[in-house]
C-alpha cells in the first residue's frame, strides 16, 4: 500500500460516523468522513430530530385544544399552520447540521461529499459529480446506516405509500392515515398526525405493539393511545393496496377474514435494513449476516483487516445512542485502547405521549432466562408533581433479582420517561440494586420520585 | 490523617491496665478489629482490636502500666502495599487530651509533614459505596475492605455483601475470644472459601479467633499437668426435692429450680474446703481467691462460651438460677459483656444436656480445676447389699497436678458427692 492519505476514513456521517470521526481526530488521527447525502445521516435529517420536533409541536397543538382549558386558559380559535410547523422543524435540522459542520471544522475532519466504494486493501474510491477519487487509509470505518424496509406488496411511491422520510414532511394533514407497523416509528408518526387531526389506524402483524418492549407496558401504552384517538388492528397483515384517485384501498388479512380499509395515505414502518449495496463489499470479501448486516466482532472488526463497521449497518438495536457509543468504542479499539459498549445498559424510548422508556430486561425476557425476579410498581397517579403537570397517566415498573436485589430492568411509561430513564441506566451500569435507588434522595416534588417509590416496594 | 489508639473502657472497676505485649510491629498494616496488643487487667488478659485499618505506630512499651484513655499507638493511612510517608511520632500525640472511650481522629496539622494518600483502588471509603451496600455493611458489621467487588471499577454491589455475609455464617463457627464480643470482620486474612480440590475435600481457613482458642487449649495442656478423676452421684434425693418443691420455688422466685443451683452450691462449698482448686498458678506464685467466680459453660451456635457467675459463693439458690438464666440468654443472643466473660476461678461444664455419659473436661486456663457433670441415667447399684435402681450421674474433675495433688482432687469429688446425695448438707454447710 502506498502512502496513506488518512489514518481513518469514515463512510457515513450519521451519528455513528460523525461521532467516530470527531473522536478519532481528538485522539490525534488524521480523519476523513465521506457522506453521499447530508451530514447527520438519518437521525438528523429524516429520523430522530425532525420527528421529535414534530412530536413537540403537535403535542402543543393538542394541548391547545384540550388541556389548557383546565388550567383556566381560555383560547379563542386555534388554527394549525402546518407550513410554519414544518419550517420550524427544518430550521432545527439546519441548525444541528451546522453544528456538525462546525465540529468537523474544529476537529479538522475532512468532510468529503460523495459515494464511497471499497477498492482493495486500505483503498476507497469516492464517486461524486466531479468524478472519481482514490483515497488510502490505514483504517476504514463503515457507518452507512439503514433505510426503511419496503414491503413487496406495497412498494413506496413517495406519495400514497410512504416511508417515515415522507411522513415527516407532508404538506397537508391527511384525513385518514394507515400506519403499517406497530413499532416506535409507526406509533410516533401516527401520533403526530393523529394530534394534527388525522384519523389514524395502526396495523400490526403481531398481536401486540412494540415487540421489543415489556408487554405489560406496551399494552398500557396502547390503551392510552386508543384514548387519544388512534385505532388498532393487531394480528393483521397488509397484503396489498389498490391506489385510486380517492385514495388507497388497503387489503388487510387477519386470522379470520380479509378486509379493506380506505385511507388517503399509507405509512409503511415495518422496520429498517442495513445499507450496504454500493460499498462493493462482495468484491473485498466483507461478510454479511443473514439479515444483510455487516459481521463484526466485539472490537467492531469485520473479517477484513483494517475494515470496521458500526451503527445501524451492524446487528443490534437501531438506536442513535448505540451507534454513537460504538463509534467512540471502535475508534478507541483502533487506537489500541480498550473500547467497550455495555449492550445491557442501552435505554430504548418510544416518544409517544406519554413516553415509554426502558432499560434492561422486559419481564418476558426475565422469564425466558428463568431468572428469579420480583416486580415493584408505582403509578404516576400517586405523584404530586404529575398532578401539578396534569399528566397522571403511566407507571414505573422495576424488575430486581431475588437473590441479590440486582436491578434487571426498569420500565417507565409517563411524561418525561425518556429523561427519567437515565437514572436507571446509571444504576444498572454500576451494578446497583433496587434498594440503592430506594435509599437515594430524589428531589420533591418531581417525577423522579415515582421511580424511588417503585423501588421502595421492593425493599422488605 | 492519623488516628489515635487509646485504652478503651474495659469494664467497671478497671482503671489501670498493663500492656503485656504488642502483637504488631511498628509499620505493620492492620485491618480494622485486628488485635494489636494484649492488655492485662486485674480480671483477665484482653486483646485490643484496632479501631480502623492502617499502618500502626506503637507509642508505649510493653510492661508499661496505663490508664483508661491513654494513647498507646497511632494509625496512619496506608495500604498493605503502599504505606504512607513516615510520620512524626514523637509528636504532640501525648499532649492531646485523654478522652475515655474509643480512639478519635487526630488533628492533621499537628502530625503530618507530607502524606501520600492511599491508592484509589484499595481505599473503599464510605462515599464510594452505594446506599444499600453501606446499610448492609453497617447492619452486619462488615469491613468493606473484606469484600471482593463485582460492580463497576470493582465496587461492591449489594449482592456481593449478601454473599459475603452468608459465606461468613456457613464458615467455621465464630469463637469469640474471652476479651471482646465477636464481630463479623476482616478478622481473617481471607474470607473462608470452600476449595474442594476435586477430591471430595473441603478446605476452610480457620478464623483468627478459632486459631487463638486452639493455641490456648494446646498451651493449657502443655503447661498444666492435667489429669482427670471420676466419681458417681446418686441424684435421687435432689430429684425428690425438686419434685416436692419446684412449683412453689417457681412461684416465689419466678425462676425454675434446675439442677445447676444444686451443683453450684455443692461446688462452692467443696471449694471452700479445698481452696487449691479455686487457685491458679501465676509464674512461680500461687494465687488464692477469697471468692468463687464460677464459670458456667454454655453452648451457643457460635461455639462454647463460658460466662462467669460472679461471687457464686454468696448467691442463694434462686439467685444462682436467675443469674445463670441471664448469662445463658445473653450468651445465645451475643449480648455478654467483658465482665460477664472474664475472671472465672473455677468452671462447671455440663455435657449431660447432650447425653454425655462420661468425659474428661479440659481446663480453662489459668484455672486449676474444672468439674464436668454428665447425663443422669437410671442404673442398678448396690445399696446395703441390695440391688436398687437409682438415677446416677458420673462426675469428672480435671485438675492441674502441678498445684492439686491426688488426695485433694479425689476428696473434693467425694465431698461433692456427699453434698449432692444428701442435700440437707448444702443447707447446713457440712
Amino acid at each position: 500500500m502506498g502512502q496513506a492519505n488518512y489514518d481513518l476514513l469514515v463512510i457515513g456521517a450519521g451519528p455513528a460516523g460523525y461521532k467516530a470521526a470527531s473522536h478519532a481526530s481528538s485522539l490525534g488521527m488524521k480523519v476523513a468522513c465521506v457522506e453521499r447525502s447530508k451530514l447527520g445521516g438519518t437521525c438528523l435529517n429524516v429520523g430522530c430530530i425532525p420527528s421529535k420536533a414534530l412530536l413537540e409541536s403537535s403535542e402543543r397543538y393538542r394541548e391547545a385544544f384540550g388541556t389548557l382549558d383546565s388550567h383556566g386558559i381560555k383560547l379563542g380559535s386555534v388554527e394549525l399552520d402546518l407550513g410554519t410547523m414544518m419550517d420550524r422543524k427544518e430550521q432545527i435540522v439546519h441548525t444541528m447540521e451546522g453544528g456538525i459542520r462546525a465540529l468537523f471544522k474544529n476537529r479538522m475532519v475532512d468532510h468529503i461529499s460523495g459515494s464511497a466504494r471499497l477498492a482493495g486493501e486500505g483503498s476507497v474510491v469516492i464517486a461524486s459529480a466531479e468524478g472519481e477519487t482514490l483515497l488510502r487509509a490505514s483504517n476504514i470505518l463503515i457507518a452507512t446506516g439503514s433505510t426503511p424496509i419496503q414491503l413487496p406488496a406495497l412498494p413506496f411511491d413517495g406519495h400514497r405509500i410512504i416511508s417515515s422520510t415522507e411522513a415527516l414532511s407532508l404538506e397537508h394533514v391527511p384525513q385518514r392515515m394507515a400506519v403499517i407497523g406497530g413499532g416506535a416509528i409507526g406509533l410516533e408518526l401516527g401520533s403526530v398526525w393523529n394530534r394534527l387531526g388525522a384519523e389514524v389506524l395502526v396495523i400490526e402483524f403481531l398481536d401486540h405493539l412494540l415487540p421489543d418492549m415489556d408487554l405489560e407496558m406496551s399494552d398500557q401504552l396502547q390503551r392510552l393511545l386508543r384514548r387519544q384517538g388512534l385505532s388498532f388492528r393487531l394480528g393483521t397483515r397488509a397484503t396489498g393496496a389498490e391506489i385510486t384517485d380517492e385514495g388507497v384501498h388497503l387489503q388487510l388479512s387477519d386470522e379470520e377474514e380479509e378486509s379493506v380499509e380506505t385511507c388517503d395515505i399509507v405509512l409503511v414502518a415495518v422496520g429498517r435494513r442495513a445499507v450496504t449495496e454500493t460499498l462493493g463489499l462482495e468484491g473485498i470479501g466483507v461478510t454479511l449476516d443473514g439479515k444483510g448486516r455487516v459481521n463484526v466482532d466485539d472490537r467492531f472488526r469485520t473479517n477484513i483487516d483494517g475494515i470496521y463497521a458500526i451503527g445501524d449497518v451492524t446487528a443490534g438495536p437501531m438506536l442513535a445512542h448505540k451507534a454513537e457509543e460504538e463509534g467512540v468504542a471502535a475508534v478507541e479499539c483502533m487506537a489500541g485502547r480498550p473500547g467497550h459498549v455495555n449492550y445491557a445498559a442501552i435505554p430504548s424510548v418510544v416518544y409517544t405521549f406519554p413516553e415509554l422508556a426502558a432499560v434492561g430486561l422486559a419481564e418476558e425476557e426475565a422469564r425466558r432466562q428463568e431468572l428469579d425476579y420480583r416486580v415493584g410498581k408505582y403509578p404516576f397517579r400517586a405523584n404530586a408533581r404529575a398532578h401539578c403537570m396534569g399528566e397522571i397517566d403511566g407507571l414505573v415498573k422495576i424488575l430486581a433479582e431475588v437473590r441479590n436485589d440486582r436491578l434487571l430492568g426498569v420500565h417507565i411509561l409517563g411524561t418525561q420517561a425518556s429523561h427519567l430513564i437515565a437514572e436507571a441506566v446509571s444504576v444498572i451500569e454500576f451494578g446497583g440494586s433496587a434498594e440503592d435507588i430506594a435509599r437515594t434522595i430524589h428531589a420533591h416534588p418531581t417525577l423522579s420520585e415515582v421511580i424511588k417509590e417503585a423501588a421502595w416496594t421492593l425493599v422488605p | 490523617m492519623a488516628i489515635e489508639v487509646t485504652i478503651p473502657n474495659l469494664g467497671e472497676s478497671i482503671s489501670e491496665v498493663t500492656l503485656i505485649e504488642w502483637l504488631k510491629a511498628p509499620g505493620d498494616y492492620v485491618e480494622r478489629d485486628e488485635p494489636i496488643c494484649v492488655l492485662e487487667t486485674d480480671k483477665a488478659n484482653v486483646e485490643l482490636p484496632s479501631p480502623a485499618a492502617g499502618i500502626i505506630q506503637p507509642l508505649r512499651k510493653s510492661e508499661e502500666t496505663l490508664s483508661i484513655g491513654d494513647v498507646i499507638a497511632q494509625l496512619n493511612e496506608g495500604t498493605p502495599t503502599q504505606p504512607a510517608a513516615e510520620v512524626n511520632t514523637s509528636a504532640s500525640n501525648t499532649t492531646l487530651a485523654q478522652d475515655p472511650g474509643p480512639a478519635k481522629e487526630a488533628e492533621p496539622s499537628t502530625t503530618t509533614s507530607s502524606e501520600i494518600s492511599s491508592t484509589p483502588t484499595a481505599d473503599l471509603s464510605e462515599p464510594q459505596l452505594s446506599p444499600a451496600v453501606r446499610r448492609l455493611l453497617d447492619e452486619h458489621n462488615v469491613d468493606p475492605a473484606a469484600i471482593k467487588g463485582s460492580g463497576k471499577d470493582g465496587r461492591p454491589t449489594k449482592g456481593d455483601v449478601i454473599e459475603f455475609v452468608e459465606a461468613q455464617r456457613t464458615a467455621a463457627a465464630q469463637f469469640p475470644s474471652i476479651s471482646t464480643p465477636s464481630k463479623l470482620s476482616a478478622d481473617q486474612p481471607e474470607p473462608p472459601t470452600s476449595n474442594t480440590g476435586g477430591h471430595g475435600l473441603r478446605r476452610v481457613a480457620m478464623t483468627r479467633i478459632r486459631q487463638r482458642i486452639a493455641e490456648r487449649l494446646v498451651t493449657a495442656q502443655q503447661t498444666a499437668a492435667m489429669l482427670s478423676t471420676f466419681n458417681e452421684v446418686d441424684l435421687s434425693a435432689i430429684i425428690e426435692l425438686r419434685r416436692r418443691h419446684k412449683e412453689r420455688f417457681a412461684e416465689v422466685h419466678a425462676v425454675t429450680l434446675g439442677f445447676m443451683s444444686f451443683f453450684c452450691r455443692a461446688t462452692v462449698l467443696a471449694l471452700r474446703e479445698f481452696a487449691d482448686l479455686n487457685a491458679s498458678i501465676d509464674g512461680t506464685d500461687i494465687v488464692y481467691h477469697d471468692f468463687v467466680h464460677l464459670g458456667i459453660a454454655v453452648s451457643t451456635e457460635r461455639g462454647l462460651l463460658v460466662p462467669v457467675l460472679r461471687h457464686a459463693d454468696t448467691l442463694s439458690m434462686a439467685e444462682i438460677e436467675t443469674e445463670i438464666k441471664r448469662l445463658a440468654t445473653g450468651a445465645r443472643d451475643n449480648k455478654l459483656t467483658l465482665d460477664d466473660l472474664s475472671g472465672g476461678t473455677f468452671t462447671i461444664t455440663n455435657g449431660g444436656v447432650f447425653g454425655s455419659l462420661l468425659s474428661t473436661p479440659i481446663l480453662n486456663p489459668p484455672q486449676s480445676g474444672i468439674l464436668g457433670m454428665h447425663t443422669i441415667k437410671d442404673r442398678p447399684i448396690a445399696v446395703d447389699g441390695e440391688v436398687v435402681v437409682r438415677p446416677m450421674m458420673y462426675v469428672a474433675l480435671s485438675y492441674d497436678h502441678r498445684l492439686i495433688d491426688g488426695q485433694t482432687s479425689v476428696t473434693f469429688l467425694l465431698r461433692l458427692k456427699e453434698l449432692l446425695e444428701d442435700p440437707a448438707r448444702l443447707m447446713l454447710e457440712i
